[in-house]
């Protein structure tokens, strides 16, 4: 087995971090004609969709049983709420779940396989399909199966095992977990720090041990599921502001103090807001200069969720604090997930001690989940020390230029070559929209059979106008590679015609391919 | 009534006198025409079409003049000074409460292991301990061929998975894993979530939602409770383990619900009760889900890998066919010392699950080593048919020594591993909570000073819906040797004499 992981040699780099002549993140809307032909797509997949429900439910009833009651019990899916995924989802089905094997790093190996039912089962051919990884959050380039990280993960293993085989709060802790603890602590800049074994479960079961009746969470429109689940567990009032949009933040927080609890009127006991740092779907950058003003103004208690910006942004790879040049003690919670930028699993807290003591007595995770494994948290430790420059050398620092200018340039030219792209220029975390429904499909079979594996998102994930296509940079990615990505998306987007930001100056790809690197 | 006749005649012609001068000053307005035409024609002599047309009419100006609908329409007005003042006033209080005394020794108490997991254990002050607390019921913690398997895989996929398994994250093993669980368990099919507690309420919300009814045992885990609460389902539970108070609640909600919608129902319970350590009488379940048409959810986290001749779980001990319960969900954190749940079922319920589980499709899936770990765990536990035999006979020698044991009882099934010892209020005068639980921490205190690592049961007590008694929870594992345990259950008989004896009425 030769494994892939080639690790770049590259001039290339840029420094992550906010500045003033930056246009910051912008929803640019597309053509008129385009918004009607999403829409109308949209209509009649649904038309078609009711007629082919309408005679299969008469002609062919047998694949409609499960939606029927059977036998005095209740269907297990209902009809309506199913509708989505059979008759839109279904069609696409081959662009999700794609299998893989290998290290997710810099070229992902894909089985491939065929469909011989529309999409309904997969069979695997047995032969596998080497792209570039475009899809993974491997933001640093840590997905790798050599190297320091995985030499003492390998001894790791030899040395603790696998499992811990309790949780942290009964027999679980061993001090691996104290020392990444305190590591956690010292990257962040916070006084401390405890780590949780899956990302979701951090804010699914550190919300509710901080917030509840009687209190209020005041919540962004795009927040990720987990934020959302664990403020639905918390028993607090839940309400959501517009992504990003400060104006209606602080309208919302005037009159949420100003009235206090609904029907009682009772002032909140406390208001949490809860904000990512870096949008997943969006690639925007949380305005955390204007939050950290109003949270001065307002007296909330601020909870960043850094599970994408950790290891991404910032001159130091320290977030979206380091990014902007904030104090970290300005905000109270810190979350983070481990997945990401550093190639392991789980999430960490960092807050001052009071704050970590409290969650390590009534976080649901402490108490009743299986504790991090050693191998995660060796993975942890060490990838962060080369971040933080601990293991003498100089490649944490490469790693984090690197990954800014695949993002800055990626982002740039993108933009350049007449897409329309979300998000700011420094997120790794590129959108690039398509719009009509048949393209999302379209999009991601055409750089499939460009040997390019991505991501495409669609509604109910975004809103139902704007379908996406989402890449994520790496920093094992080369220039070359990127260059790649620009020659394949052009093609491509002079394939379904996806060029259509009204900005009026367009490079074409040789002027990018030439002159890309100029003013980034 | 006659004389009625020529009065209601004027009153017809003085009507149609009218009709026609209203009509004639309605011709005068422009546009009247078309209006008109439009009228006639919706009308076809047909008064129920008009009758629609003026209720659509109706209710498109109604619903023009009525308010925007907001949850809040109770707003006070306020002027903008108003507002800013109370701004100005508003205190919150303090993100998290003063650490209290108790708090600050708990803790304190929570031991911190110096290396490796194991039935021997090291602590970080240098104490080396009998381990009887872990999950590791197999002994595999420490297995050299797991190892080996794990560095294998290691060098071929990293360590993180790096998405969730929608884009790019469903590896090889994954699918492998699935496919080696659900032939274990003889399902269907298998769905791999990447942490054991967020499986099953994970699981529980995407089926239940709002309007199902739930049925749950009040001992179900802590995970099992949020799962219910997020569902918004409504949810009845019955007393622990009681399949008659089962009975009866399922036959008052079949009594109620006449005529209503036919909605989902489910029955939850654990297998193995992790507050218990108990086994629910699972034939019994099976019967009274099939006769109220309930699907059972059953929680195995516990006892996957222990329970049954192979370690298949309750299906396996009470030979039940496996596809009579609708969803096993397990843990791979306990006997198969890995990390991740997984839920196993038919297709149509993992299926589901893969597009609605909300800890399965937002979050990373699980590192591909921890999966070879577990796959590898129920190999090794495929060919070594003996080792849960070997659970069970050094259960019942545990049990047996510790049978007579004073001030504390035994909370167990005869064939569980997990034990809970708690104190005997008819023997011992102990207060509140707080003080049993005070008392209990004694006697781990003690256990650990002659060589014996045991804990407490942990809880987020003020979230929990129903009181526990504090308990310490001990695990057997098939590692242990007969010395050991004989030693153990000796350490626990004196520690319990010493911390309790001057309490003892």
């Amino acid at each position: 087995m030769i494994v892939k992981q080639e690790g770049p040699v590259i001039k290339q780099r840029y420094v992550s971090k906010q500045r003033e002549d930056d246009p910051g993140w912008k929803e640019e809307e597309p053509p008129y004609y385009f918004l009607f032909t999403t829409y109308l797509s949209y209509l009649i997949l649904i038309c078609f969709g009711h007629l082919r429900d309408f005679f299969g439910k008469r002609f062919l009833s047998k694949n409609y049983k499960h939606l029927k009651e059977q036998n005095g019990y209740a269907p297990l899916n209902s009809d309506f709420d199913n509708f989505y995924v059979r008759r839109l989802k279904l069609r696409i089905n081959d662009c999700f779940n794609r299998p893989v094997t290998g290290v997710p790093g810099r070229k992902i190996t894909l089985l491939e396989r065929e469909t011989k039912d529309y999409c309904k089962t997969f069979q695997l051919t047995g032969t596998t399909r080497d792209c570039l990884n475009l899809s993974s959050y491997n933001y640093l380039g840590f997905a790798q199966s050599q190297g320091p990280c995985a030499d003492a993960v390998e001894q790791t293993i030899r040395k603790y095992g696998i499992s811990t085989c309790s949780p942290r709060a009964e027999i679980g802790t061993s001090n691996l977990h104290l020392q990444v603890e305190s590591l956690v602590a010292k990257f962040v800049g916070k006084p401390a720090a405890m780590v949780i074994s899956m990302g979701y479960a951090t804010n699914s079961t550190t919300i509710p041990a901080l917030v509840s009746k009687g209190c209020l969470i005041i919540s962004d429109e795009f927040n990720h599921s987990s934020i959302v689940f664990g403020s639905r567990l918390s028993g607090a009032f839940i309400r959501v502001f517009k992504h990003n949009n400060m104006t209606d933040l602080e309208a919302l927080l005037k009159e949420c103090i100003s009235q206090g609890q609904p029907r009682t009127h009772r002032p909140w006991k406390k208001i949490l807001l809860v904000v990512e740092g870096l949008y997943s779907m969006e690639g925007s950058i949380c305005n955390l200069p204007k939050i950290i003003e109003l949270k001065r103004k307002y007296k909330f208690y601020l909870y960043v969720d850094e599970a994408h910006s950790i290891g991404a942004l910032g001159p130091r790879g320290r977030g979206v604090c380091d990014y902007y040049d904030i104090d970290p003690n300005e905000v109270d919670i810190m979350m983070g997930t481990l997945t990401k930028s550093f190639g392991a699993a789980g999430g960490y807290i960092a807050a001052s001690k009071d704050i970590i003591d409290h969650l390590r007595l009534t976080n649901h995770a402490t108490i009743y989940a299986e504790s991090m494994t050693p191998i995660v948290i060796q993975q942890i430790y060490t990838s962060m020390s080369i971040i933080m420059g601990e293991d003498g050398t100089n490649e944490g620092q490469e790693r984090l230029e690197r990954l800014a200018f695949n993002a800055r340039y990626l982002s740039t030219n993108l933009r350049r070559l007449g897409f329309i792209v979300y998000g700011d220029r420094d997120s790794p975390i590129i959108p690039l929209l398509l719009f009509n429904p048949a393209k999302i499909p379209a999009f991601s079979r055409e750089c499939l059979k460009r040997n390019l594996a991505v991501v495409v998102v669609a509604y109910p994930a975004t809103p139902m106008i704007s379908s996406r296509a989402r890449f994520c940079i790496s920093a094992a990615h080369t220039k070359e590679d990127i260059d790649e990505i620009l020659k394949i998306c052009n093609e491509i987007g002079e394939i379904l015609q996806l060029k259509l930001s009204s900005n009026k100056i367009r490079y074409t790809i040789e002027e990018v391919l030439r002159d890309g690197e100029r003013n980034l | 009534m006659e004389s009625a006749y020529p009065s209601l005649n004027e009153l017809f012609v003085y009507l149609n006198t009218t009709i026609t001068q209203v009509s004639i000053y309605y011709s005068h307005i422009p546009g009247s025409g078309i209006l008109l035409k439009y009228i006639k024609n919706s009308h076809q002599n047909d008064p129920f079409r008009t009758a629609l047309e003026l209720l659509l009419v109706f209710f498109a100006i109604i619903y023009l003049f009525t308010n925007k609908y907001r949850t809040d329409n109770k707003l006070i007005e306020l002027t903008p000074r108003e507002v800013e003042e109370l701004v100005e006033e508003w205190q919150p209080e303090p993100l998290v409460p003063q650490i209290t005394d108790d708090d600050e020794r708990e803790l304190e108490t929570i031991p911190v292991i110096n290396g490796p997991q194991g039935p021997k254990v090291k602590l970080i002050n240098g104490k080396s301990l009998l381990n009887l607390s872990s999950f590791d019921f197999l002994g595999l913690v420490s297995n050299e061929a797991i190892k080996e398997k794990a560095i294998e895989t290691l060098r071929k996929y990293g360590v993180g998975s790096c998405g969730p398994p929608g884009f790019y994250g469903t590896f090889d093993v994954h699918a492998e894993f699935e496919r080696k669980v659900s032939e274990f368990l003889g399902t269907e099919d298998t769905i791999l979530y990447s942490q054991g507690f967020s499986t099953i309420n994970s699981a529980i919300p995407s089926f239940c939602k709002r309007g199902d009814i739930i049925v749950a045992d009040n001992g179900c885990n802590f995970s099992i409770q949020k799962g219910l609460q997020i569902s918004r389902s409504i949810i009845k539970w019955y007393n622990h383990n009681d399949m008659e108070d089962l009975e009866r609640v399922l036959r008052k909600i079949k009594d109620e619900d006449t005529g209503r919608r036919l909605t989902r129902r489910f029955i939850v319970s654990e297998g193995l009760f992790e507050n218990f350590g108990d086994i629910t009488p699972l034939p019994k379940l099976i019967e009274l889900k099939k006769k109220f048409k309930y699907r059972l959810i059953l929680d195995e986290s516990l006892s996957f890998g222990i329970i049954g001749n192979r370690g298949a779980g309750l299906t396996d001990y009470f030979n039940v066919n496996p596809k009579d319960v609708d969803m096993i969900v397990g843990s791979m954190c306990h006997a198969l010392c890995s990390s991740g749940g997984f839920c196993s079922g038919s297709f149509e319920i993992t299926e589901h699950q893969r597009i609605s589980g909300p800890a399965y499709c937002y979050s990373a899936s699980l590192p591909a080593m921890l999966t070879v770990s577990a796959t590898e765990s129920i190999n090794i536990l495929k060919q070594n048919p003996g080792l849960p035999s070997l659970i069970k006979f050094n259960t019942s020698l545990f049990k047996q020594l510790l049978a007579n044991v004073k001030y504390l009882t035994l909370n167990s099934s005869k064939d569980s591993p997990v034990i809970h010892l708690r104190i005997d209020n008819e023997v011992v005068r102990v207060g509140d909570i707080q003080d049993k639980e005070r008392c209990l921490q004694d006697i781990v205190d003690e256990v650990m000073n002659n060589g014996i690592l045991l804990t407490r049961a942990k809880y987020v007590r003020f979230q929990e819906l129903f009181d526990i008694e504090p308990s310490i929870r001990i695990c057997i594992s098939a590692s242990f040797t007969k010395k050991e345990i004989e030693k153990a259950a000796s350490i626990i008989k004196n520690a319990a004499t010493k911390v309790l004896k001057n309490r003892a009425y």
